[in-house]
């Protein structure tokens, strides 16, 4: 009877397990079948003509699209660069010490990254008028800090709550400088957090929508602006083509981070903007 | 150096470009609202913005939308997060490949997924062919609308399929971390399998489970691609309603998607409370 049981939950949690692996996967397929179809039209199962047209076309010079990517990777890195330079130090005090109004500070940090991006930019675009940062690249990497320091801040206090400064106090009793402390101390300790913080920074940067979008006015086209165009304008293949290109940084940086990524970090609290 | 000194020298670059960039354009965005800027010479603050929106029509049909949007897609997300979550805990055969998609899919861009439900589910999509070939629907026009429909399912499937890893992933951890324990003595105190888990694996889970919610619906109320992609342009969702008014040839609207934007703005602050108040701050784990 126990046995029989187990047998019945066994084959119900492989079936259940099926369910989730097909739906799971399911989106992505339609995308990658289309970046190799000529013409798949209804009612097709399968594209009747292969072909690697929507490739050729995504790789070559006057699609524009290895522009976008590479002005997509310039926009990343620069606000991650950014976000890692004022994360840490953030993430520093908020993880290492106790202090009054420490949990207000916490909640201006914690606020961007609940309330949308939509509720904010529209003002700041209004202002980066004025100031000459619309339709450019600076404005867009600037806007984007919004959800990628409180990000890095985020990671970063969780680092720093595990970490034992009386290894920088030893360093100084022995007559380091404060830089070489921090240089030959301090970063060797926490690299692997800011490491993990700027590729998931990287992330968040790179799946933004809204704010390229009214901060570059359409003028600076990051990659999933040139997908949502594409897509809206039933160019299924090419679409097909650059979806792929897009979802490809966050394999490597999931491949490079697996273990953490399990929900027991702070770290996959990020993941509801991307 | 005193350690106060320290600490507000460590925070200050951050929180200074939190201020001005995030709190400085939700500020400048209420002023707005309120037709209320000296610097263009618009001293006499008015409601007018708000009254526009509040006698729109339109606007509350899109804020019901929006709000069936998120609700609906968070409850379902949440329900599917703690089966799967469920299910994870158990060792069988797949598991290690479900829970490698389910990290694969917190790093894929909403905007993609949104894409591959469009070309699931649309009337000339995979589904729809798929009927066709069975002769269930003679014409794309007999298959079900699922997207750019008034009930916004697509919308709420791209969401459901995002956000399930989101919340699983979650609340797997928070499984992991409590132990088996609890339910085991529940269980052997004569507590029934549903006792168990209702009344003592659900009450510990709750608070992740609440706090990852917040963070959805929040995120599902104000997002822009997923709707503009999968909805329907009449009722369109309230962030896409903003954007088209702010973009619109007549300047004037400007302030009403404004207004459209403190409305989204005061309703993630409900949800930060929620958030503040049920987490235990994750921040410090």
């Amino acid at each position: 009877m126990e046995r029989n049981g187990s047998l019945l939950g066994s084959s119900f949690r492989f079936l259940t397990g099926t369910v989730l692996i097909v739906w799971l996967v399911l989106p992505l397929v339609p995308l990658a079948i289309w970046s190799f179809a000529k013409g798949w039209f209804y009612p097709s199962l399968l594209p009747k003509v292969w072909s690697l047209r929507a490739w050729e076309y995504t790789f070559s010079d006057t699609s524009g699209v290895l522009d976008s990517l590479w002005l997509t990777i310039g926009i990343s890195l620069a606000a991650t660069a950014l976000s890692v330079l004022v994360g840490v130090p953030a993430g520093r005090a908020l993880g290492m010490y106790q202090f009054k109004g420490k949990s207000f500070v916490e909640l201006l940090i914690l606020a961007p990254m609940i309330v949308p991006g939509i509720a904010v930019v529209l003002g700041i675009h209004s202002i980066f008028i004025s100031m000459g940062l619309t339709n450019t690249v600076q404005g867009v990497i600037l806007v984007h800090l919004i959800p990628t320091i409180p990000y890095m801040v985020l990671v970063m206090a969780g680092i720093f709550a595990n970490y034992d400064p009386a290894y920088e106090l030893q360093a100084r009793s022995l007559g380091a400088s404060p830089l070489k402390t921090f240089w030959y101390v301090t970063l060797p300790a926490i690299m692997p957090g800011i490491i993990v913080g700027a590729l998931f920074s990287f992330l968040v940067s790179w799946s933004q929508y809204i704010l390229t979008l009214l901060i570059g006015g359409g003028r600076v086209v990051t990659l999933p602006l040139l997908l949502f165009n594409f897509a809206t304008s039933g160019r299924n293949d090419i679409t097909g083509a650059i979806g792929l290109i897009y979802i490809l940084p966050g394999i490597v940086i999931l491949l490079l981070t697996a273990k953490h990524l399990s929900g027991r970090s702070g770290a996959v609290g990020g993941f509801g903007q991307i | 150096m005193s350690d106060r000194l320290k600490i507000g020298l460590l925070l200050f670059p951050a929180l200074s470009i939190i201020i001005v960039l995030f709190f400085g354009g939700l500020l400048i965005g209420l002023m707005r609202s309120f037709n209320y800027m000296p610097i263009i010479g618009l001293t006499e603050p008015d409601l007018s913005a708000y009254i526009s929106v509040f006698t729109d029509k339109e606007f509350y049909l899109s804020f019901l939308l929006t709000f069936h949007i998120a609700f609906t897609s968070t409850v379902i997300s949440c329900i599917l997060a703690v089966a799967a979550a469920l299910l994870l805990r158990r060792q069988f055969i797949g598991r290690a490949v479900i829970n490698f998609l389910f990290q694969l899919n917190l790093t894929v861009p909403h905007l993609v997924g949104a894409i591959g439900i469009l070309y699931l589910f649309s009337q000339s999509g995979s589904f729809a062919r798929l009927a066709a070939q069975w002769d269930m629907i003679s014409s794309p026009a007999d298959f079900p609308a699922l997207v750019f429909d008034p009930f916004a399912i697509g919308i709420i499937l791209q969401y459901v399929w995002k956000e399930v890893p989101f919340i699983g992933v979650i609340i797997l951890a928070n499984m992991q971390s409590i132990g088996e324990d609890y339910e085991s003595v529940s269980r052997s105190l004569g507590a029934s399998r549903w006792q168990a888990f209702r009344h003592v694996l659900m009450p510990l889970i709750f608070p992740g489970m609440l706090s990852a919610s917040v963070m959805v619906f929040a995120f599902t109320f104000g997002a822009y691609e997923i709707p503009a992609i999968l909805g329907a342009n009449f009722p369109a969702a309230l962030p896409v309603l903003a954007y088209r008014k702010y973009t619109d040839v007549d300047l004037a609207a400007r302030p009403e998607a404004m207004a459209m934007a403190i409305v989204i703005a005061l309703l993630s602050a409900v949800m930060i409370f929620l958030y503040v108040r049920y987490s235990r701050r994750r921040i410090r784990s």
